[in-house]
This record gives C-alpha cells, structure tokens and sequence, in this order.
C-alpha cells in the first residue's frame, strides 16, 4: 500500500491561511490503513486546525469528509456540492489523490495534508517499512522475493558491498543488509545457485526516470 | 460544578474570580475506583474536576480530548492503572503515547501541552488521586483560563 505521513499543524495552518471555510477530504483506502489520512485522522486535524485558527483571531469554518478513494473519478465525482459550498480543498490522500481531485474541480485550490512517503508494508503496530520502489521492471523472482533495488540502499544487484556490518546495511545500523536477506532466503528455498548469475545493469527506462509513466490496458478498454 | 467564568486572557486582578474546570477521564478498574475510594473515605479535593467514567484509558480517543479543549474545558487529566497493570494488557501504554501526540499538538497550537497530563495509579490509591487532581488545578491555574472558552461560550464551536 501507499504509504504517507501528516504533515505537522503549523505547516498546514500556513497551507490553508488565505481561506476561512475549507473542505478536508480524507480518503478510505491506503491512508486510512497506515493511519495518516482516514476518517480520524480528518477528525483530528480538523479539531487542532480549528483551535489554531481562533487562537490566532480568524476562525475557519471546516467541512469534513471522506471518500472511499480519492484516486477514481467514481468516488471523486460526489464530492462536486462539498467542494463548491467550499473556498478550498485540503486533502488528506496519497499524491496521486490531491492530484486527481485538482484536475477534477479547476474552480478551488486542492492542497496536501500528508507527506506521500513509499509503498511498504505494516512491519509492527504502527511501523511501516518501505518494500517496493515502483521500478517498472520487477527483479523479485531472481532474489527470493526480496527486493535489491529497494531495500539496497546501493541499489546492488549483484552482491553485497563492502560496507554491510554484522548482516546490518553500513548506512543504518538498525536496517538489515538487503543482500543478507537475500542470500538467507536464496539458501532457505534451495536455491544459492541464482547467485552464481550476473545480474546486467538494469534498464532504468521503465522506472520514473523516463518521467510520469502511463498503461492502457487494451484487454479491459471498453 | 459551580464554577465561575472570567474572560480569556484575564489578568491577574480577576483571576481570584476565576475556577478551573477540569475534565478526568478515569479508568474504570484504577483511577474511577480510586476517586470513589477518596469519597468514601472523606477526603478534601478541589471540586474543579469533573470525572467521566471509561473503561479503560486505552478507550479514550484522542478526538475526546481535543473536542474537550475545543469547548473550553481548561485541563484534561488522563488518569489510568500503573503501567504493567491494565486490566486489558497494554490500553494504559496506548493511552499514553496518544496523550504525548496530543500534547505535541497543543503545543504546536498554541494551547500548551501543559493543559493535559497523564498519570499512573491503583484502585487503591486514593491519596495519589488526590494528589494529582491538586497538581493539575494547581499547573492549570497559574496557567490561567484556556484561551478557547470565550468563543466557545459563544457557541462558535461547531461541533
């Protein structure tokens, strides 16, 4: 899942200062599960940003909502009336969610609540550890199922570095060498031998470095 | 509760009119035992607090505090069983990383994160219940009305 974090008060009191009545719009699928822009979490912003807000002598007026997901225009489109009784949009989506709502309603500003970190996993209660980086040309099944070019922070794909300290990445002490990860997994399915292939440098091109990427699928086109 | 109002930002001459109210959200199995043991046993404590009954402090939410604050109330006392002592495991130790988030906020608000405590007791401390409750009129009083009430009481609040 996509995982992001809020952004602090003060930032998002500066975000919203030229508007006195405001729409939060939180969203119901990955930001609600990573505990950054669901139901509560709008709930809570909105009591602080409300408080904040009168403390400094200009009361805001908020309307809160929140939507299954800010990514469809299908669950987008019902928000029109909210965002029209509304001077501007706070979203509390995921990038791609503050950015679907801003191409739909062009009449209101649509601002950010969260910072949009990566797309992990939940690690422990309340820990979320990245996992995947997006890279368009997925290289799992040669590692075991764990991902050099995200979890390497060298990004090395034939081998540890010279670096990495007791089964630690030399960057982080508390995060573990991908590659160790790898080769204990490698060994655990039997299969060590995939070390023995070099890996050629990887075609960069399907990844974000050839800027925003895009897929139509024809099969389900109509 | 009897308690008088002043305006926010009273000064110092008219502070004497002026009561803190505080709301203690106690947890069933320690602190709202502990409060009904002082009562039984006679004992003095401000009548600034007002308990509210909860099943434990990990059933607190945060949204309870703050819309607490929202409307006026001066100070929140979180007053939950000893750490190791929940009698759902760990619902004290979740209440107490949710009262230090929210006190970052007051702070960052501008209310101060003075205005909310957290405290550890037993069913069977009755004097440490009392204690606290002092402590936290005493904090809440040098620390003046909470600047909210005014406009709450004007019923700007939406919520």
């Amino acid at each position: 899942m996509i995982v992001a974090s809020p952004k602090p008060v003060t930032e998002l009191k500066e975000i919203v200062a030229a508007h006195d009545k405001i729409l939060f719009v939180g969203c119901g699928t990955c930001v609600t599960v990573c505990l950054a822009g669901g139901e509560r979490e709008v709930g809570i912003y909105s009591y602080a940003m409300r408080m904040a807000r009168r403390l400094a002598g200009r009361p805001i007026d908020i309307e809160q909502v929140t939507i299954e997901r800010q990514c469809e225009n299908e669950f987008i489109k019902d928000l029109a009336p909210a965002v029209e009784r509304n001077q501007a949009v706070l979203s509390f989506a995921c990038g791609a969610g503050v950015q679907a709502l801003a191409e739909r309603f062009l009449n209101r500003p649509v601002y950010a609540a969260l910072n949009t970190q990566f797309l992990g996993i939940l690690e422990d209660q309340a820990v979320w550890t990245e996992k995947c980086l997006g890279c368009g040309d997925c290289m799992l099944a040669q590692f075991g199922g764990i991902c050099p070019v995200t979890r390497c922070a060298k990004r090395l794909l034939n081998g540890p570095c010279g670096g990495s300290t007791e089964e630690c990445c030399e960057i982080d002490k508390d995060r573990p060498c991908a590659w160790q990860v790898i080769y204990k997994r490698l060994k655990g399915i039997g299969q060590l031998d995939r070390l023995e292939q070099i890996v050629p440098p990887k075609d960069w091109r399907p990844a974000w470095h050839g800027g925003a990427r895009k897929i139509i699928r024809q099969e389900h086109r109509v | 509760m009897t308690a008088a109002h002043t305006q926010p930002g009273a000064s110092a001459a008219n502070k004497g009119a002026w009561e803190p109210e505080i709301i203690a959200f106690c947890c069933n199995y320690c602190a709202y035992a502990a409060a009904d043991l002082a009562g039984a046993q006679r004992m003095q404590y401000p009548p600034n607090v007002r308990v509210v009954h909860s099943p434990c402090t990990g059933k607190i939410e945060m949204e309870h505090i703050l819309a607490a604050l929202e409307k006026g109330i001066d100070g929140v006392l979180v007053a939950g069983c000893l750490e190791g002592g929940c009698h759902f495991i760990e619902g004290n130790l979740r209440a107490k990383h949710r009262v230090e988030h929210i006190r970052g906020i007051l702070d960052e608000i501008g209310i101060g994160a003075d205005r909310l405590r957290m405290v550890n007791l037993s069913a069977a401390m009755a004097p440490t219940f009392v204690e606290r409750v002092r402590e936290i009129v005493d904090t809440v009083t040098n620390l003046g009305p909470n600047p909210l009430k005014e406009s709450a009481q004007q019923g700007v609040v939406s919520k």
